[in-house]
This record gives C-alpha cells, structure tokens and sequence, in this order.
C-alpha cells in the first residue's frame, strides 16, 4: 500500500513538475559527423562519447552475418568504432573485424582516455588503449546464439534476473568509473542488475534483481557515476533513476523524467545530470532530455522526437564531457547530433 | 461506364474462344489478366545494358530506378543486399551503402524528383533515404534486434496492431508533389501508409483480405501528379486506386496480378503494370503471364508489350518498373538476374 502510494504521489508531482520545467535553448548542426569514406555508413548509433581532446567516437550497428557450425548458429561482426574530430571530421575505425563488435550498446572514455565498448551481442566490455589497441575484456562472448529460456547469464548460466557472481553478462548495457577507478557495468535485459568490479576487472559484488521496488531493476538501460561515487541507474522499465552510493546501498530515486533511456553526468565542480525521455523505436512521442542537480531537482529541458535537426530518434547515449556541449548518438536516426545548450 | 462496357466485352471474347484456355492448369487460368485482344506495341530490348567490374555480379535484380540524369539505379540480393549506380549508357559508377545495417533482403529501389534515393529492404523492415551523393539521410522503420535465441522464432503473420513507425516486410514507396511519404507495408501489415515529407506519421489505409481498401500483398505502388496513389494488390490480383488521402477511389482488376506498377513523369502520365510470370518457375504459366500492360491512368488499356522468356525482350518475373521517361522503360527480373532497358514503340510516333 505503501509503495503504491508512493507511485501515486511520483506521478502527481511528476504531473505538476512536467508543467513548470523551462525550456532551455540550444543549437545542433546536421549532419554533424562528416567526411566518411564511401564505404563507411553509421547505422543505429547506440554510443557516443568524447576523450579529453574532444575527439569523439561513435559505437554504431552495421549488420551481422551468420553462419551455420554443425548444429550450433554463429555470430559475426556487426559493429564499428569510428573516430571523429572534434569538428566532426572522420579520422579513423577502431577494434575492425574484433570479436567481441555484435551489437552496439554503448562506448565511454574513462579518465585517461582509454576507450570501453559495451556490445548487447557479445556480452562483452571492451577496454582499448586511447590509440585503440586491446587491453581488457568483461564478460564472454557466448559461443553460439542461446537457446530459448536459457538462465541469467551467458550460455544459461546463473539465476534468471540475478545472473552468476562474476563478469558473466546477458546483454549488459553501461559501464561507469567511481574516482578509484571501480568499473560499474549494468547489465540489463536479462538480468537486471549492476555489477560492481575492482580497476583490474576482478569481481567485488552484484546488486539488483528484476523487478520495481527499492533496488530492484526492468531494464537498468545507462548508468553514471558522481565524483563521489555515487551510482545513478537508469531503470527504464520503471520510469526512474535509483541512486545509490558506492557499494550499492539505495539512496533515493527520481521519478518524474520519463523513461529514462540514457543519463550522463558531467565533470567539474558543478556536476549535472542528464536523461533523456526516448521516444521508443516505434513511435515518435516524449523525447525530451532533462538537465538535473545530482539531487534530482529539474533546471529545464529541450528537444523533442522527430527526424529533423535539434528532434531526436530514440537517444540511447548522451555525452556531457563539456554540461553545455552534449553529443547525443541516436537509434533510429542513424546519426550524432552536436547539441550547444544556452541555459 | 465506358471501362466497365470494355471489361464485359472481354469477358464475352473470352467465353467465346474456349479453345485458348484448353491446356491450361486450373492455376494458369486463374493467372491469365482477365483483358482480351489488347493490341501490342512494337518495342527492343537494348543489349549488353550494364557493364559490371570484374567480380560484381547482380543477384535477383529485385529494384531499378533512373534519376534524372538517366542513371541507373539497381538493387539486387546478393551475399549481401547491394545498391549500384550505373551512368545513362550503363557505365558501372559505384556502389552506394556497403555494408549498410539496413541492407538485409532488397525490395525496391526509387528515386524522387529531388534525385533522392530511396531503398525499401524487406528484411530489415526499413526504408532508407540517400541523397544523390550516397549518404543516408532519413529512415523508416527499424530493423528487428537480433534475438538471442533461434529456437523462438518470432510469431509468423501480421502484428495484431501495426504501430505507426514500425513495417512487416514493407515493399514500396512513393510521395505525392508536397513530399509526403507513402510506404506499401507489405507481406505482413497488408496496408499503406503515409508520412509527411519528415517522416511524421499522418494516416493509414488497409489490412489483409478481398474488400475494397483491403490488401492481399500490397507489392508495388505508384503515386500520380495529382497525389492519387496506385496500389498493386498482388495476390488479389488487382490495381486499388487511392487519392492522397488514402480514400478508396477505383479498382483495376483486368491486368492480371499487379507485380510491379510504375506512373511515368509528365503532362500526360501513364499507368504500367506488369503481369509477371511468378516466382515459382511453374512453367504452365509462361503461356499466360510476363506480359507488361500500359495504361491511361483511368485504367483504360491501350496496349501491351513481353512475353515470359529467358530471351532478350522476354520477361523472367519483373519485379520493378521504371518509368520517367513512358518510352524507354527498365524492367528488372527475379529469375534471370538482370535488368533490361525496353524501348517502346507505341503507334502514331
């Protein structure tokens, strides 16, 4: 009863808050990302993230191929890392024909610049070196496509929901870095929870489950971390960012932003929150993404879906190196936009 | 009034020459357009058409279009779908979106008087927009997420209530003069949708089955000056007219089954629908199909031209028709993997 009431009084204010957000100017320029050679094409751009040059990379989906082993389906390539200019223009691929690119979820630049790759295929987090060579995987890719109904992590291994203790992904969706360099990753649609690891990759401890009460998750899409080291998880499902502190302890959550599809917080003294209400693949309502306190206070929003300039096409990742500079990697749009906010 | 006098009387020639159908499988006759006596019209196909690089080959040439520059533009399954650009004299220019995400299974391919290029792909459920250098800059639809499991296949028929964004082996595209975007959707849906000209969904017309407004595989479509829309209704084996509202105009059911409809540019426009031998190589029907039909766009007949054929000039399952210029058509085939150029000779030029 409790907790229904609760849901109540999130929607009313949420209501209410809806009402009063401001709206915050801001400027895009399409196409952004430009001068790629002729047989280069983003697809679905499911990451984006910028280094400390303003270099950006894109994480884009390009169509995997199969093949028949026996009795057993495999799965090939499907993905890209593209290097940009912080003008836009096309420098170089990263990680071609590597096999853990299936299915582009997300790509982030830790604090020395090296590169993580998140791939929802592969199950697999990928750390290149900021020139683009291997360092470190998470998780495995699974040998052969699953077969139905298989358990909660990779090959049908762990609980449904909970998956196994250790880097044993069932399409995980983000990683983050606490200030000592603790890896976060969420790891999302089968399991539903986050899994917390040591800056060397070695297992320190999972939480979440599947579900909508405190701690609980359906579908932690994106995560970010504070300089403090507080963990925000954007639980899709459940239309609210759950906050908790370093060793996953539930602090508090904010309900009235939507669907939170993607979130970033930005570094600096100031620190900033932002998440964006997607507009699912199939439709072209909400859209919107919201700039926050890290209390959860809403200072304004801006954007709405579409296909034009300055609308968005289902933003999975959003970049907020620079708070009033943000990249936004688009799903069904298939492109970047560069978004200069004038709050 | 006039075309339905015209109907009846073909129907009546028909009855009266038993004879024609005598050989015919119960198949075959169902197959054969229902217009009798249509006159033919003289025409060539050009030879040695498209000059191909070593090791480029055209799979199933399941899409062609001309821009207007007289470039060809043909898409054909392959290893992988693939989308070429050949000049007006059939020079091999260069392949556009290798290694494309939303090439998975082609369907068409259409060019809009903006010079823009458009691709309906099938299998990624998706239309994708090109500028004329080769960039994508708008899609429709997405492509399905790989599943995790091949042992649970997705339900097989239509989505219980198609969303507005989303296509079930969508088949063609065209847009009336403001813009707006019309998609034939498809194998599954049974339905046409229209788009304003940024992708905003505005209306939708059809799902499966006989009645007017109804579909039985939308396949192919084509939209006049006037914004009217032309549905090749493929398995009912008829043309459903609609105007730019998506409002149930008229029925053209004489032409055999509509595989492939094109309206050709301008004052005068002509309606071209193809009665294509089928896809199942069912040799009993090359008597009765291939033959490509040219129209007023009010549906009266004025001639016809091909016959079901491995030949030059002979059609092997047209799957596509351009048209821009009504005299100088290009057909492209499923069976025999190529396109043709037609020129026609129609009387009194």
């Amino acid at each position: 009863m409790q907790k229904f009431l609760n849901v109540s009084l999130w929607l009313l204010s949420g209501g209410l808050l809806f009402a009063q957000v401001p709206d915050i100017s801001f400027d895009s320029v399409v196409p952004f990302l430009r001068l790629l050679p002729a047989n280069i094409h983003l697809g679905e751009a499911a990451g984006v993230a910028t280094n400390s040059k303003g270099d950006i990379f894109v994480y884009t989906r390009t169509g995997e191929e199969a093949t028949m082993g026996g009795s057993r389906f495999f799965t090939h390539g499907g993905s890209r890392l593209l290097e940009f200019d912080p003008t836009g223009k096309y420098m170089q691929e990263m990680g071609a024909g590597i096999y853990g690119f299936m299915f582009a979820q997300t790509v982030r630049i830790d604090s020395e610049d090296n590169i993580w790759t998140v791939d929802r295929g592969a199950d697999v987090v990928i750390k290149f070196n900021p020139t683009g060579r291997f360092l470190m995987t998470l998780g495995r890719k699974p040998e052969a496509v699953n077969p139905a109904g298989s358990g909660g992590g990779r090959g049908g291994r762990g609980v449904p929901g909970q998956g196994v203790a250790g880097d044993n992904f069932n399409r995980p969706t983000d990683v983050a870095w606490d200030a000592a360099g603790n890896i976060f990753v969420s790891d999302a649609y089968t399991n539903a929870r986050i899994v917390k690891l040591d800056k060397l990759g070695k297992f320190i401890k999972t939480w979440g489950s599947k579900g909508s009460g405190q701690g609980q998750f359906d579908m932690p899409n994106s995560i970010a971390v504070d300089a403090q080291g507080n963990v925000y998880v954007a639980d899709l499902g459940n239309k609210r960012i759950e906050v908790f502190d370093n060793d996953g302890n539930f602090k508090t959550q904010f309900g009235d932003v939507g669907s939170p599809w993607a979130i970033c917080i930005s570094p600096g003294a100031h620190q900033y929150l932002y998440s964006s209400n997607s507009n699912p693949p199939d439709s072209m309502d909400n859209g919107e993404i919201y700039r926050m306190e890290l209390d959860g206070k809403i200072l304004g929003k801006f954007g709405t879906a579409g296909k034009l300039a300055k609308e968005f096409g289902t933003v999975n990742e959003i970049d907020c190196r620079t708070p009033n500079v943000l990249y936004a990697g688009e799903l069904t749009n298939w492109r970047v936009q560069k978004l200069t906010l004038h709050p | 009034m006039q075309r339905h006098r015209e109907i009846n009387l073909s129907v009546a020639v028909l009855l009266a020459i038993p004879m024609f159908g005598q050989d015919l499988t119960p198949a075959a006759l169902a197959a054969r357009a229902k217009a009798q006596n249509v006159p033919d019209i003289a025409y060539e196909s050009v030879p040695n058409l498209l000059k191909l690089p070593t090791n480029v080959y055209l799979g199933e040439g399941i899409g062609v279009a001309t821009n207007s520059k007289g470039h060809v533009f043909v898409y054909t399954r392959s290893q992988r779908t693939r989308l070429f650009e050949f000049d007006q004299r059939g020079t091999y220019i260069r392949e556009i979106g290798e290694g494309l995400y939303g090439f998975v299974f082609a369907h068409a391919v259409r060019v809009d008087p903006q010079d823009n290029i458009w691709a309906v792909d099938e299998g990624a459920n998706m239309v994708i927009e090109f500028n004329s250098e080769g960039r994508v800059v708008m899609t429709l639809g997405r492509r399905p997420e790989p599943s995790d499991a091949v042992a649970a296949p997705p339900p097989a028929g239509p989505a219980a209530n198609p969303g507005k964004y989303t296509f079930d082996r969508p088949t063609d595209v065209g847009w009336d003069a403001a813009g707006n975007i019309f998609v034939s959707d498809g194998y599954g849906n049974s339905r046409v949708v229209k788009y304003d000209k940024n992708g905003r969904f505005l209306t939708s017309v059809g799902s499966k089955g006989s009645a007017p407004g109804q579909f039985n595989l939308p396949h192919t479509m084509a939209v006049d000056a006037k914004g009217n829309v032309y549905v090749g209704d493929r398995s009912n084996r008829r043309i459903q007219v609609f105007d730019d509202d998506l409002t149930s105009k008229a029925i053209y059911d004489t032409v055999g089954a509509p595989w492939a409809v094109c309206v050709s540019s301008g004052p005068h426009q002509y309606l071209f629908s193809s009665n294509s031998y089928p896809d199942g190589n069912d040799s009993t029907m090359s008597t009765v199909t291939g033959e490509i039909y040219k129209m007023e766009l009010d549906g009266t007949i004025l001639g016809r031209f091909g016959k079901a054929g491995k030949q030059l000039g002979e059609f092997s399952g047209v799957h596509e028709i351009d048209c821009r210029n009504p005299d100088e058509i290009y057909v492209s085939e499923i069976q025999l993997w190529r396109v043709q150029k037609i020129m026609l000779h129609p009387k009194g030029k």
